[in-house]
């Protein structure tokens, strides 16, 4: 996505910059479950900062306790320095833009857009100016005058975001802001929401279980399972380098290949793996005991396939089997290929001809191969 | 063939009938008619048939009494349509029992009353209901089903019962007055009972349910979330009762309203048993009329009158109803872009 500045506004490589929100060990129970246990994260400001995770992971309720609806049962939430805790939603500084939208049905668009000014008591002269302008922000200027229930999906979702930038928020809530559209709308919604959030300079928090989402608008994200955060970063740093099993196969697609650390070398470990026979060198910094269990991950688009055998199949980082599945996408073929041992793996090939069948096909005896830069030794 | 296999059915009067009535309702023809009739006729049948038997015949005899004169007969009153001596077919109008109902100012005034109680009634209702309502739909959803089911549960005594049992607390020396006496609240008994005061109490103890469960209608469907982006949008609770909760349950108030209103208009028990002797209620002269003036056309003239009375309101209650209802409906064709 085009982001000018993305490359050079880091504010948490900054260790002078104060964050917008702090989140401090927050931890949220209903009866004995622990939707949010423990959580801690500074979000700064201009950031498009994305929770991504599948439901039930807390994300949403991390959202709502930002929003003021829940309660944390512990920690503090700090907004520009002040704690916010226990300030009631109406007197926060934030807004959020509903997963259903939330619109009052028996208002029109503009009443919609204008019901957040008026209850600041603002003089009616500058709501309607500030309504026109936020009309005009989400392009729905012709539809101030319809009802919720005459709008299409793609523009209740701009009048929920037009009411819920109206205000000036310090920071805007999402959750699932494209959860009920269409696949074509929602992509093209995505770059208008990051072109917004650029033009406003409102720091976006977004909720969302959708990883290509996360990844396409965000900053930076926090990846959550079962109320934790388990990994925190930019979307390129968390899919080259994803910290455990869960984050490689949650975060795109993954090849995890289980092994023992047979030998640690200068800036690389060597494995055994068992289950595919196959002796692997990936790249790791960290010191590892010999004889330590290990996971490594793979992208699929980082191994390379080949039809005949190049390498002697002893050679280090080569694994072959059959073609066992192809799955045609389009732009890109996913094989499936079955190792001698029965296991599967995923390999991608880029169809860069037409008509014709770019690579192996069905039960043909392939290579795989890679970069011991490609894999990813996992945590545990 | 139905001959030979009873013979006998051929010879009675009955036995024919029964063979006539076999060969046509053979069950093809009835598959035919059930055919023809299939969906919605049907289903619109029986309602019709209910409305026509229980409804719209009983008006039609009221309707008739209300043209008939008074006579000392039984039954007491005259013939509508009779022939004469000579054989003549005679329809007799009489529109006297109306005249009497305009020129005499008691009925008006019975019926202004009775609108002004019927409609301090649901009003009040309403106040005692609404809270009650959203109440229920707020506690956790198991609690729910027993509140309902405590609202709905004096239904199960007879109305007259518990009626009844209002005297029992509210006169000179019923409950409350004795239990404020003890407390030294007071030292005379206050007149709480044949007052306007019970009638009200009365209507809104009788009615409430009547109020309370089409506003728990509305109210359980009532999106959370639009409350929620109430306050998030700076609202505090009590405006955001005001400006999302209370608009968007009209539908339940205006329904619930109209359920206490009408009955309330006609009410007779309650006004009788707890009202005192000058409470003004079309009802109670309805009754009156009837039973102890024994002026049959009379009181049905009163009866035509108030089913018109209240047929407007029933009539602002579909049409309030059939908008809510055919919204969608009509904005599906709304133009999209």
């Amino acid at each position: 996505m085009a982001r000018p500045d993305s490359r050079t506004y880091e504010p948490w490589q900054d260790v002078n910059a104060s964050p917008l929100v702090r989140i401090e060990g927050v931890t949220k129970t209903f009866g004995d479950t622990y939707a949010v246990d423990n959580v801690s994260v500074d979000i700064y400001r201009g950031e498009f900062f994305s929770l991504l995770g599948s439901s039930g992971c807390g994300k949403t309720t991390l959202l709502r306790m930002l929003a003021g609806f829940e309660q944390p049962t512990a920690g503090r939430i700090f907004i520009d320095g002040t704690d916010i805790t226990h300030v009631p939603p109406y007197e926060r500084p934030v807004n959020m833009m509903f997963q259903s939208y939330a619109l009052f049905p028996h208002m029109n668009v503009e009443r919609n857009i204008a019901f957040g000014l008026r209850q600041e008591k603002l003089p009616k002269g500058e709501i309607q100016e500030r309504v026109n302008e936020a009309l005009q922000l989400v392009k729905m200027t012709e539809y101030a005058r319809r009802r919720p229930e005459q709008l299409s999906g793609g523009q209740r979702q701009r009048v929920a975001l037009a009411r819920a930038l109206v205000k000036r928020p310090k920071i805007l809530l999402l959750d699932e802001p494209l959860g009920a559209l269409d696949k074509k709308l929602r992509e093209h919604t995505q770059f208008e929401l990051v072109n917004i959030q650029e033009k406003l300079g409102i720091t976006f928090i977004m909720v969302t279980h959708d990883q290509e989402e996360a990844m396409t608008m965000s900053t930076r994200m926090a990846v959550m399972n079962d109320g934790v955060i388990v990994q925190l970063g930019t979307p390129a740093y968390i899919y080259e380098y994803p910290a455990t099993r869960f984050i490689a196969e949650f975060v795109g697609a993954a090849n995890v290949i289980e092994g023992r650390v047979l030998a640690v070398q200068e800036d690389c470990l060597s494995i055994y793996s068992d289950a595919y026979d196959c002796e692997l060198l990936i790249q790791h910094h960290k010191p590892m005991d010999i004889g330590a269990p290990v996971a490594v991950a793979l992208r699929p688009e980082k191994v390379l396939m080949v039809e005949a055998p190049t390498a002697a199949p002893t050679a280090v980082n080569t694994i072959s089997g059959i073609v066992s599945e192809i799955a045609y996408l389009g732009d890109i073929s996913i094989y499936h290929i079955r190792t001698a041992g029965g296991q599967m793996l995923q390999a991608q090939l880029t169809n860069r001809n037409r008509g014709e069948n770019p690579g192996p096909t069905w039960d043909q005896p392939v290579q795989l191969t890679w970069h011991q830069s490609s894999g990813v030794v996992l945590d545990a | 063939m139905s001959n030979r296999r009873s013979p006998l059915l051929s010879q009675t009067l009955f036995g024919r009938f029964w063979l006539w009535l076999v060969r046509v309702m053979s069950w093809r023809r009835v598959q035919g008619v059930a055919h023809r009739l299939h969906g919605r006729p049907l289903v619109i049948l029986v309602p019709i048939l209910w409305f026509s038997i229980f409804f719209l015949a009983p008006f039609l005899f009221v309707l008739k009494i209300s043209f008939a004169e008074s006579l000392l007969a039984l039954p007491p009153f005259s013939a509508l349509v009779q022939f004469s001596a000579d054989g003549l077919l005679q329809i007799r109008l009489n529109i006297a029992n109306y005249l009497l109902l305009l020129e005499d100012s008691l009925y008006f005034r019975a019926f202004v009353n009775s609108i002004k109680v019927a409609g301090i009634s649901a009003f009040l209702t309403l106040l005692v209901g609404y809270p009650m309502a959203l109440g229920i739909t707020r506690v956790k959803a198991r609690w729910r089903l027993v509140l309902l089911m405590l609202v709905i549960l004096p239904f199960w005594t007879s109305f007259l019962i518990r009626v009844y049992a209002w005297i029992g607390l509210l006169k000179n020396n019923g409950l409350i007055n004795n239990l404020l006496l003890w407390l030294g609240v007071i030292d005379q008994p206050l007149p709480l009972l044949h007052s306007d005061f019970a009638v009200y109490l009365g209507i809104v103890y009788s009615y409430l349910p009547f109020m309370v469960l089409p506003l728990y209608a509305t109210l359980i469907k009532l999106d959370q979330s639009l409350l929620e982006a109430a306050e998030d949008l700076g609202c505090r609770p009590l405006r955001s009762f005001w400006s999302v909760t209370f608009p968007l349950s009209l539908p339940g108030v205006i329904a619930g309203s109209l359920l206490v209103f009408i009955p309330a208009v006609g009410e007779f028990v309650i006004p009788d048993l707890l009202g005192g002797p000058d409470s003004l209620m079309i009802g109670k002269i309805l009754w009156n009329e009837f039973f102890t003036n024994r002026d049959w056309p009379v009181a049905s003239a009163i009866a035509v009158l108030l089913l018109l009375l209240l047929v407007v309101p029933m009539i602002l209650f579909q049409r309030v109803q059939g908008r809510t209802q055919d919204q969608p409906e009509r904005l599906k064709g709304a133009p999209d872009a």
